[in-house]
């Protein structure tokens, strides 16, 4: 801090605790102690109190206590001169600013100001606020980020796929600005928090203008047009160290601890700095965040802190730049630098911006230029293994005719088909590569992926063939990303793309073919077939103490890897987050042990784990970081469990939602009855095998039932009661223990009748 | 061989204490600074070479070769007499530290009238290293245990100090491993004084090694032990702001004085002086209150506390005096001149002794005891009070300067990250960036053989402007005070890397860290830096600097010791107690070379005695410059820095309202 920072950060400090305490007052009068006050889906309480104080906070009641805290972390503003020291005193106020904040917006939200109303704004993708209901994303901002969506962000944060985030504050000198900027945070697929305002006017209505989609689905989160609202990204902030970091309320120096040291965040003031983005910033700072301003404010460039400098000034008109916009960029490879983000950025030459945070983009109807697949007309991907002297690398082929002759919001029929050579490329690869073309066709602004294999269905905009996308340009993304991210593996790729009907169905043939083979391939490949299973430690940079043990029937947590993926991502980085685990000598095949497993377990915990059973929940489950897709709880008086998915915000039999159950599956610890899993784990012979099985699963999210409704078919066969998922009660017949009791002897759930679980 | 007179301005910079010097002049009174002047050192005594530690001496051992009646060589002799100045400076000390301790037991059980566990977070840290039960317990419980186990250090047989195991791991070690470990406080320094008794250690090194042990057991002894009760009953320190030079004196009020070491007197004096009953006895007497004041480390333990204003350091004592407007100076132990009695005869001054171990010819004495501690620190102040009525002619200095002392290492911690997040690591980071070069603790007396002050602050300028960051103790400390280098306006002292600094913390470029028994703090600061990592993993490998460059006192030698003994380059300006006469004998710096190069092969530190403060600073360069390049930082480069802080704001914010909106965004012609 400087005198001068440290004197309008406390005086904004001191602002906002005396606000927050009159509203709190207020509050208490009118609505009582006992109001309830939560922010939507999370089991962090209000999380920055929760994790910098442990107060678990549950009525307004509670409230004055973390005001008395909050105020004593206040100081006086340092004297003109003869003045006593002032950072730490400034980053005690910034602490008592953020105390203030949360109690503020919760507050807020009392009143049904949080989330701010909007109007005629529409999210694209935000926080449910009525568990079970209509997710309501029109005519308001977004607010608080749920825990839902914080765990489905996990698995990239820590890959390294969505590097940080960024908090930005205030409004861009024009609007052009404020999109460049924030186009640019989307290229490098950093998560964007919006909120505060200069003068009334913040980036949230510049980008609004501009036609931005904001939410969820583009990686960008409107919080709020106030400075106050920039809470909610250190409580996304705080909530990452107590989900992944396996952290506790009040363990307040290691959250901050971790946040800076594997949370790659920052703040961008942009226009004016008033006190209450100084004060803000001094929290933040307490985080590690450094502060980046585009205007003239006072520079702390000395180191500690956070990891590098602590607030840089980066006045935007003396940006070096031909225009606004390179200076825009220029601004946001500087907030990079200074937070020493690590990007991995393929350049990937095609004429719409290209990044991970333009996956969620939705192209509708009345913006498409042209579809392939969908229900007008057909699409396939297919990727297959060719010697290396029969590809040319690069060469990207269009057989037949270009989409210009389609008339506009037309269809038609689309194959691409792609040759893969390298050293160490092996056929169990293909399948793996070839999923990446979701990624990464959709990491191009204004086109959408979805589906795969031969129910690809791709959309692509008015502006980006206005901006000059063509088919050639689907070859030079799988081309550029497949040698920047598989270049171990791969050393050329041909991508031939058919739209000739004749050659189309050639090849679509040949496609189906591989489909077939690869299914009873996959179907070959168990767990007793191979002798290595994979480690997975992708987690542990959040995640210190989990790791994830992937074989052919039981795919990681997140859902995000398999064992083709890990064995891939081995020969990709030999040294990295994937290894081979050889089985060695089998100590129980039953419960899934084996002594090469167990070594590993311990190992890889750094001692925290003993063992790991493969196949049990109910004897040394495998831990699991926060990424998980669902969680498996023992319900001890139907004799079996019940799977929650990550999209189900309702009540259990349990009497806890997924928000509360995931901070017990959570944090590399091992809860007997407790454990997180990827869906897809559901549907393999060894989904709890130790324990009886899938007959097991008394209830379970009808979101699961609905979204896998044919592999569940599949596996009810499998189990030999074809009726078996109708027997699982749901979220909307059984949400305690009694209704689902009386739901299982109605529908004669096998449950019942097997040996008790334990 | 009488040495020619000095002017004022060449016996002080300080201009209050020219002024005083004048006035001594016009009124015919001498002052230490007259008698340095007129007493010439005995050069034999002075190069260590005189040896009168039998009857069958004083032997004079002047040529090469020569030995005493019982044969000691000159090394042995020279070692003998260091060593012995050592375990006086440790007892002194030690002994300050014990009073504390059983002041803290005295306390604990409720004996002692006035006093109360004022910091009971520093109490309970403390006991937890050692390992004393803190949870659910009275503090009063755990400061009984606290003080039986300090109390137990200076009598301690056999085993190791309990403060040492605070000092970095390889350190502990290595004393292990050589031996100098101490046992006890008293053991060490009773083994001191036979080891050089007639007929006994006669090998210099072997001599010079239970130097070391005894000095450790005052830095990680006696004095750690000192600042951890003073700390615990009276506060730790944190920044208040203070003033500092006589100018702190009022004509329209009682001056009291307390002068020496001990806090335990001087903080029942301080809340004496708040009583109302008292103030009202000084408005009765005609003044409008009471005005107290330290002079020396008494000064210095109050100032770090409650900010009360230091009159000045050991040289001022008798300048306090020559005002003419001081009712009483009330002395404990340490550093107090016997000329002070003679000196107050002159004025209305009333020298009152205090410590049951020390007493002055012609002084008051009213004894002090902790367990009626207020009551007789209130009759002092009456004495005081009643004495105001007989002050003559005043003669009071304008000069006086504000500070902002108060940097304990507990603060310090607190400051680099707040509640949050403290810890050395912006420190440690910009050390190893280079903002700052290295840190330097000058510490130590005055000594009216060098112009006063002038060295300490000197060094302390040229070693500022090249981005070394400061800290200070004792009578140096109240120099720098007296120039303005303790407030963190000052910032056109520094370079540019330790101005970003200063303005990031809001610091001062010089830090006080207490008295010269504070210098525990310093060590205390460097283990943490090297526990915070990134600078080795022992405080020899930390790019650090000890200086005492106006040393007098045998503690400041037996302080220069202990730091050696923890691993830092230690630099003494002034006479030096083992130099020998170079020109007449070639042998005689055996000793003096041990300490500089055997000491360091042996402990990583060593100490080393230079007169010129220009080659001071250099060597202090030198040496914070090769520790930076053994620990791979980069070479110190002040033009990498200079770019934050509120420079630019400021300027922006002197704009007028219209162009301020304009260059909000910066000029684009930048």
């Amino acid at each position: 801090m400087s005198r001068y920072i440290a004197t309008r950060a406390i005086r904004g400090a001191n602002a906002l605790v005396t606000e927050a305490e009159l509203m709190l007052d207020k509050a208490l009068a009118e609505k009582g102690p006992d109001t309830p006050v939560a922010f939507p889906n999370t089991a962090y309480y209000l999380p920055v109190i929760y994790g910098m104080t442990g107060f678990a906070v549950e009525t307004l009641g509670q409230l004055p206590e973390v005001m008395n805290q909050a105020r004593r972390l206040l100081h006086p503003a340092p004297s003109p001169n003869k003045w006593t020291p002032y950072l730490g005193e400034t980053l005690d106020s910034g602490m008592a600013t953020l105390l203030a904040a949360e109690t503020i917006e919760v507050i807020r939200q009392l009143y049904g100001l949080q989330p701010e109303p909007m109007p005629g704004f529409t999210l694209a993708g935000g926080t449910v606020y009525q568990a079970g209901g209509d997710n309501g994303l029109t005519g308001r901002l977004n607010g608080a980020i749920d825990d839902i969506q914080l765990r489905s962000w996990g698995i990239q944060l820590v890959d390294g796929r969505m590097p940080g985030f960024a908090a930005i504050v205030g409004a861009a000198k024009t609007n052009e600005i404020a999109v460049k900027i924030v186009r640019e945070l989307q290229r490098r697929n950093i998560l964007v928090f919006l909120s505060g305002n200069v003068n009334g006017r913040s980036i949230i209505h510049q980008l609004m203008e501009e036609g931005v989609d904001l939410g969820y689905d583009t990686y960008t989160v409107p919080f709020g047009t106030d400075t106050i609202s920039a809470i909610y990204a250190l409580g996304f902030a705080t909530r990452s160290a107590l989900t992944f970091g396996g952290l506790k309320g009040g363990m307040a120096r290691r959250i901050l601890e971790y946040n800076r040291d594997r949370v790659f965040a920052f703040v961008l003031a942009l226009g004016e700095v008033d006190d209450l983005k100084y004060a803000a910033a001094a929290g933040a700072i307490n985080y590690g965040f450094p502060v980046i301003a585009d205007t003239v404010i006072p520079e702390i460039l000395p180191t500690g802190i956070t990891t590098y400098e602590h607030v840089v000034s980066m006045p935007f008109d003396e940006i070096d730049g031909a225009d606004d916009l390179e200076r825009a960029e220029r601004l946001v490879q500087k907030c990079i630098e200074v937070r020493g983000v690590k990007i991995k950025m393929a350049d990937v030459p095609v004429p719409v911006p290209y990044g991970s945070a333009f996956e969620g983009e939705v192209v509708r109807r009345t913006d498409m230029r042209v579809e392939f697949g969908g229900k007008n007309s057909r699409c396939f991907e297919y990727l297959y293994m060719a010697p290396m002297d029969e590809v040319v690398d690069g060469q990207i082929e269009i057989v037949g005719p270009t989409f210009d002759e389609i008339e506009p919001q037309g269809s038609m029929d689309m194959g691409i088909v792609v040759q893969a050579a390298g050293r160490e490329m092996q056929k169990d690869f293909e399948p793996v590569l070839e999923r990446q073309f979701h990624y990464f066709v959709n990491g191009a602004s204004g086109i959408q992926h979805i589906g795969q294999r031969d129910i690809t269905w791709i959309r692509i905009s008015n502006s980006a063939a206005d901006a000059g996308f063509n088919l050639e340009h689907f070859g030079k993304i799988l081309h550029a990303r497949f040698h920047a991210d598989f270049g171990a593996i791969v050393d050329k790729i041909q991508v031939t793309i058919y739209t000739d009907p004749e050659q189309f169905q050639a090849w679509l043939e040949t496609a189906r073919e591989a489909y077939d083979f690869r299914n009873k391939r996959l179907a070959d490949l168990t767990d007793d077939s191979v002798d290595e299973f994979y480690s997975c430690t992708l987690c542990q940079s959040f995640a210190p103490n989990h790791v994830c043990i992937v074989s052919p029937e039981r795919l990681g947590l997140c859902g995000a890897y398999n064992w083709l993926d890990c064995k891939a991502s081995y020969s990709i980085n030999p040294t990295g987050p994937n290894q081979p685990i050889k089985l060695g000598r089998p100590i129980d095949t039953e419960k899934g042990y084996w002594e090469g497993t167990n070594d590993y377990a311990k190992v890889g915990s750094h001692g925290v784990v003993e063992e790991v059973a493969m196949y049990s929940i109910m004897e040394n489950p495998m831990t699991a970081c926060g990424c998980f897709e669902c969680i498996v709880m023992l319900i001890p008086e139907s004799n079996g469990v019940m799977v929650v998915s990550r999209e189900d915000t309702s009540m259990t039999p349990a009497g806890m939602t997924f928000s509360t159950l995931a901070g017990m599956a959570g944090g590399g610890l091992q809860t007997p009855g407790v454990m997180g899993v990827g869906k897809f784990y559901l549907i393999s012979p060894k989904f709890i095998s130790a324990d009886g099985g899938f007959k097991r699963v008394v209830w379970m999210s009808s979101f699961l039932k609905e979204s896998m409704a044919d592999e569940l078919r599949a596996v009810a066969e499998r189990e030999g009661d074809p009726d078996l998922i109708d027997r699982i009660a749901d979220e909307r017949n059984a949400a305690t223990v009694d209704e689902l009791l009386a739901w299982l002897e109605q529908h004669n759930h096998p449950a019942l009748v097997m040996d008790p679980i334990f | 061989m009488a040495k020619e007179k000095r002017t004022a301005e060449e016996k002080t910079i300080d201009l209050a204490a020219q002024e005083m010097l004048i006035r001594a002049d016009s009124l015919g009174i001498g002052t230490a600074f007259h008698r340095a002047d007129d007493m010439t050192a005995c050069n034999i005594g002075s190069a260590g070479m005189c040896c009168k530690l039998c009857g069958m001496g004083p032997c004079r051992l002047t040529k090469d070769g020569s030995t005493g009646v019982c044969g000691a060589t000159i090394g042995t002799i020279q070692a003998r007499n260091l060593i012995r100045a050592i375990a006086a400076g440790a007892s002194a000390h030690s002994d300050h530290g014990r009073d504390m301790a059983f002041t803290l037991k005295a306390v604990a059980n409720g004996e002692a009238e006035g006093y109360t566990i004022r910091d009971v977070a520093r109490l309970r840290t403390v006991a937890a290293m050692y390992d004393i039960p803190i949870e659910g317990r009275a503090p009063e419980e755990i400061a009984n245990d606290l003080a039986d186990l300090y109390i137990a250090q200076f009598g301690q047989q056999r085993g190791e100090l309990v403060p040492t195991s605070r000092a970095p791991e390889k350190r502990i070690k290595l004393w292990r491993e050589k031996g100098v470990m101490p046992r006890g406080v008293d053991r060490e320094i009773v083994e001191s004084l036979h080891r050089t008794h007639i007929g006994d250690d006669q090998d210099p090194t072997h001599i010079l090694q239970h130097a070391i042990r005894t000095a450790i057991s005052d830095g990680w002894g006696g004095s750690m032990i000192a600042t951890d009760v003073s700390d615990i009953l009276f506060g730790t320190p944190a920044p208040v702001l203070g003033q500092a030079n006589l100018g702190v004196l009022r004509d329209d009020m009682i001056n009291v004085i307390v002068h020496g070491h001990e806090p335990t007197l001087s903080q029942m004096i301080v809340a004496a002086t708040q009583d109302p009953e008292m103030i009202e006895y000084a408005k009765a007497a005609g003044a409008s209150g009471i005005n107290l004041s330290g002079i020396c480390c008494t000064a210095n333990e109050i100032l770090m506390r409650q900010g009360i204003p230091a009159a000045g350091n050991f040289l001022q004592q008798e300048l306090a005096i020559m005002t003419g407007a001081v009712e009483a100076m009330i002395v404990d132990v340490q550093c107090i001149m016997q000329a002070l009695v003679a000196l107050a005869s002159n004025f209305h001054t009333k020298i009152i002794t205090t410590s049951p171990k020390v007493r002055i010819t012609g002084a008051t004495h009213m004894e002090f005891d902790e367990h009626r501690a207020l009551t007789i620190a209130k009759e002092i102040l009456k004495v005081a009070i009643d004495n105001y009525k007989n002050r003559g002619e005043t003669q009071i200095p304008i000069h006086r300067e504000d500070l902002i002392p108060g940097f304990s290492h507990e603060y310090i911690n607190y400051m680099l990250g707040g509640s949050y997040r403290a810890s050395f690591r912006p420190l440690n980071d910009a050390i190893m960036s280079g903002r700052i070069r290295g840190v330097a603790a000058i510490v130590g007396c005055n000594n009216p053989r060098s112009q006063h002050d002038f060295f300490h602050t000197y060094v302390a300028e040229q070693l500022l402007k090249q981005d070394v960051l400061i800290v200070e103790t004792g009578c140096g400390a109240i120099a720098s005070a007296k120039l303005g280098h303790m407030l963190g306006d000052s910032l056109d002292l520094v370079g540019p890397g330790l101005r970003e600094i200063m303005e990031t913390v809001g610091i001062p470029p010089v830090l006080h860290m207490g008295s010269c028994v504070d210098n525990t703090r310093i060590l205390t600061v460097l283990t943490q830096m090297v526990n915070e990592g990134g600078l080795g993993d022992d405080i020899d490998q930390v790019p650090a600097v000890g200086l005492a460059p106006e040393w007098m006192s045998e503690k400041a030698l037996s302080i220069g010791s202990y730091c050696v003994a923890s691993g830092a380059c230690v630099i003494f300006g002034g006479s030096n107690p083992v130099e020998g006469m170079p020109d007449r004998v070639s042998g005689s710096t055996d000793v003096e070379s041990f300490i500089d190069q055997g000491w360091e092969d042996l402990y990583g530190g060593k100490l080393i005695f230079i007169n010129d403060p220009d080659e001071m600073v250099n060597a202090t360069l030198a040496h914070i410059d090769k520790k930076r390049a053994a620990l791979g930082l980069p070479a110190y480069d002040p033009n990498k820095f200079g770019q934050s802080g509120d420079a630019r704001m400021l300027e922006f914010e002197s704009l007028p309202i219209v162009e301020r909106r304009a260059a909000l965004y910066g000029a684009s012609d930048k």
